[in-house]
């Protein structure tokens, strides 16, 4: 139970190895700073089977499971958080689809997004703060045989390079129960109707841009309705569900990658005449980095497993993703403590990891909305 | 519950200074983030209204002013989101070793250039190698004659690009003792030898210029030397409860600013039909950081009345930095939660103050280094 099987360790060990080779650190600074996507990288990393891992073999992906992509992505992540999180934003929301949608949908999407020739697009948000799904105003009137969208989506990954969006809107009446009535669409980029601007640089994360995307009037064919009408809601919680793994992942990766950076330095830097190393508090920070990244590993691990044995834990789901998101923010600002002054030079890396610990902890809910699944979960209803 | 006696002069001052930053300097503060550099000229109209060097002596051409207005002024350009303009650094931390060490050559020469913007000042003791073991620094400066030649580099200097004025801490290297071998010196910009590296890229505080800086056989007038020669260890150490006092008051401010956004933004922002400020949870986080604050606050206020009646508030300081800095930096992690989607970008200001004050657990003495004084003062 608590080993990996020889394959996933050749999988884990093979992403390590692609990172190693290449990423570049100097190509990281300049895209990160500039905002750029790692086209190239991405590409290779289709190529090579990275990318769609978790998609069945029918659609270009590698017929694996979800701690196989666990695994990819905290090895990419380790080696760059930035570049990691870029390659984890390139299948972000066709899971929508790998999960609900038709076979014909499933065929159309998700072989261009597992061989890197498409970015999909989640355009779920509303507001400037996400969240709040059911409020949603989008609506898509069905007309024949298609679907006519208009609406304006908040804070899209992926907003403005994307070959697709999945789009939460109304199909449906608002009734008594707010989850009535809403459905996810997919709506191909280059539909006309479609304008986006740009919501500017992040706090992390900048390697995927971030737009706000307006439909307006987008007609789309009936077929591209993902799953059942008036189930968007309950596809949505799946979707962010199983999300929120990958996202520990990403996590955990970016707290391996800091605490690796901080064992080199204090390995290297001597003050008071001692190895920072061998300095007791020193040592104390680095026995709590690696014991709270052990903790992040098992529940992570742990989450995708169940996942894999065809159970669905939105419990255990957030319970990893608070715990690893924490742990990448823990860890994160010890690490730039431990480099003093260097670690809040952009050279020295643990500033970004830092920061994009904090834009995974803001994605897909941050501390509050992960214990109000959690707590939900194990209090049950309350008489 | 207040500590500190601002009287209705401070209370004027406060005013005048907030209304003339509002106007003359917070247009241009997006500019200056985006250049990563404050421009001369800024410095120069602070000079002009009276806002730098508030505690020279008048007979250098300072208005000779009690501390409690070094306070104002940098919580002031706290408040402006104006720390890009490192006054506080230039004042109240490099100035005062030229008014307390300084010759009276050296006071008259360049005090009341300090004053009115004219003279930028640097404080360069940290090296490649020399972080908070400043013993441990390299650079070397050789007696010659009637010269001192300079030979080595510091970094993370702030005003790095800045300055007129630098003071240098530097070794004889014919001196064994580590501490009694370091002296400082009184470096003019423009000295042949003395260059500036890059600019260094920050995650945060990028108005602010920090620097490396070079000294390459860099020859100054041996009148150059401030204080005695081998005195600069205890300089430093002598002038260090005011530079983290500094540290501390600059960190508060931001503190209390933080709060007051994120009420505003909790009482404002409707969630669900339910304003943000009306979830309990919500209520909870922003009391406890409400509590920090004011406790952070407290002790401050009583460090700062500690250091204005002479006494020696050491401890106290180190507390109130080490404190008010950690605290800040897990308040800003929290709040930003607080925004959802909205904590990520940086059209949010509060994303800026998340990259600029990550570093306060670390300028001007470490945690880390905090924690060693104060429990080395508790006789441990």
């Amino acid at each position: 139970m608590f080993e990996l099987t020889k394959a996933q360790k050749q999988i884990q060990k093979a992403a390590a190895g692609f990172a190693k080779g290449e990423f570049d650190k100097e190509l990281a600074y300049e895209y990160e700073k500039n905002g750029r996507f790692p086209e190239s990288i991405w590409k290779q990393a289709a190529d090579l089977g990275f990318v769609g891992i978790h998609f069945p073999e029918k659609y270009s992906g590698g017929g694996m499971g979800m701690l196989e992509a666990v695994l990819v992505s905290e090895a990419f992540c380790r080696k760059d958080a930035s570049i990691g999180g870029a390659l984890a934003m390139s299948t972000f929301g066709s899971e929508s689809i790998l999960r609900f949608g038709s076979d014909h949908l499933k065929e159309t999407f998700l072989p261009p997004v597992a061989e890197g020739e498409m970015l999909p697009a989640a355009a779920f948000s509303e507001s400037q703060r996400g969240g709040n799904f059911t409020s949603i105003k989008t609506t898509a009137d069905r007309r024949k045989e298609e679907w006519v969208i208009s609406g304006l989506k908040m804070n899209v990954i992926n907003g403005q390079g994307a070959g697709f969006y999945i789009v939460l809107c109304r199909t449906g009446e608002e009734t008594e129960n707010s989850a009535d009535g809403i459905s996810m669409i997919v709506v191909e980029a280059d539909r006309p109707g479609i304008s986006t601007e740009a919501a500017g640089k992040k706090l992390g994360g900048n390697m995927t841009a971030t737009s706000h995307v307006s439909f307006d009037n987008v007609a789309v064919s009936a077929d591209n309705l993902v799953g059942v009408a008036g189930a968007g809601i309950a596809q949505l919680e799946t979707f962010l569900s199983e999300s929120r793994v990958l996202s520990a992942a990403q996590s955990l990766g970016t707290a391996l990658g800091s605490l690796d950076r901080a064992m080199d330095y204090i390995k290297e830097r001597v003050q008071f005449q001692r190895k920072l190393a061998a300095f007791q508090v020193t040592q104390h920070k680095i026995a709590d980095m690696a014991t709270k990244i052990e903790l992040a590993e098992l529940i992570t691990y742990k989450a995708a497993w169940t996942r894999d044995q065809g159970r669905m834990d939105h419990k255990l789901n957030s319970m990893a993703k608070l715990t690893a998101a924490r742990t990448a923010m823990e860890v994160g600002a010890q690490s730039i403590q431990l480099y003093g002054g260097y670690g809040y030079m952009t050279e020295y890396e643990v500033e970004r990891y830092y920061r994009e610990a904090k834009a995974a902890e803001l994605h897909l809910g941050a501390r509050d909305v992960q214990k109000d699944v959690i707590a939900r979960a194990v209090i049950g209803k309350i008489k | 519950m207040n500590i500190l006696n601002y009287t209705e002069d401070h209370h004027r001052f406060r005013k005048t200074l907030a209304e003339f930053l509002q106007k003359e300097l917070v247009p241009q503060r997006d500019q200056w983030e985006e250049a990563h550099i404050v421009p001369k000229e800024a410095w120069k109209k602070m000079g002009a209204a009276g806002f730098l060097g508030t505690s020279v002596p008048e007979a250098y051409g300072g208005p000779g002013l009690d501390f409690l207005y070094s306070v104002i002024v940098s919580e002031e350009l706290g408040k402006a989101d104006l720390n890009g303009l490192a006054a506080g650094l230039h004042s109240d931390i490099v100035v005062p070793y030229i008014v307390s060490f300084g010759s009276e050559e050296q006071k008259k020469k360049y005090l009341p250039g300090c004053v009115s913007g004219d003279i930028v000042t640097a404080v360069a003791m940290t090296e490649p190698g020399a972080g908070s073991d400043v013993a441990s620094i390299e650079m070397t400066a050789e007696h010659e004659g009637d010269e001192v030649v300079l030979n080595g580099s510091k970094t993370f200097i702030s005003n790095g690009i800045n300055c007129d004025l630098v003071i240098v801490a530097a070794k004889d290297p014919g001196v064994e003792d580590r501490h009694k071998a370091v002296s400082l010196y009184l470096v003019e910009d423009g000295t042949p030898g003395f260059t500036r590296g890059r600019q260094l890229e920050k995650m945060g505080g990028y108005s602010q210029d920090t620097a490396e800086l070079f000294f390459s056989n860099c020859r100054i007038p041996k009148e150059n030397l401030l204080g005695e020669k081998g005195a600069g260890f205890i300089m430093l150490m002598q002038k260090l409860q005011q530079e983290r006092l500094v540290c501390a008051f600059m960190t508060v401010i931001v503190a209390e600013l933080i709060l007051e956004e994120v009420i505003n933004y909790c009482r404002a922002t409707e969630v669900d039909g339910k304003p943000l400020g009306k979830y309990q949870q919500v209520q909870f986080t922003i009391a406890e950081m409400a509590t920090e604050t004011r406790m952070n606050r407290a002790l401050l206020d009583a460090t700062i009345k500690g250091h204005m009646e002479g006494r020696d508030v050491i401890r106290e300081t180190m507390m109130s930095k080490y404190a008010s800095s950690e605290s800040l930096n897990q308040m800003i992690d929290r709040v930003l939660d607080l925004f959802g989607d909205y904590g990520l970008l940086e059209a949010n200001f509060l994303v800026k103050v998340f990259r600029d004050v990550r570093v306060i657990t670390i300028f001007a003495g470490t945690t880390e280094v905090m924690k060693t004084i104060i429990a080395k003062s508790l006789g441990l």
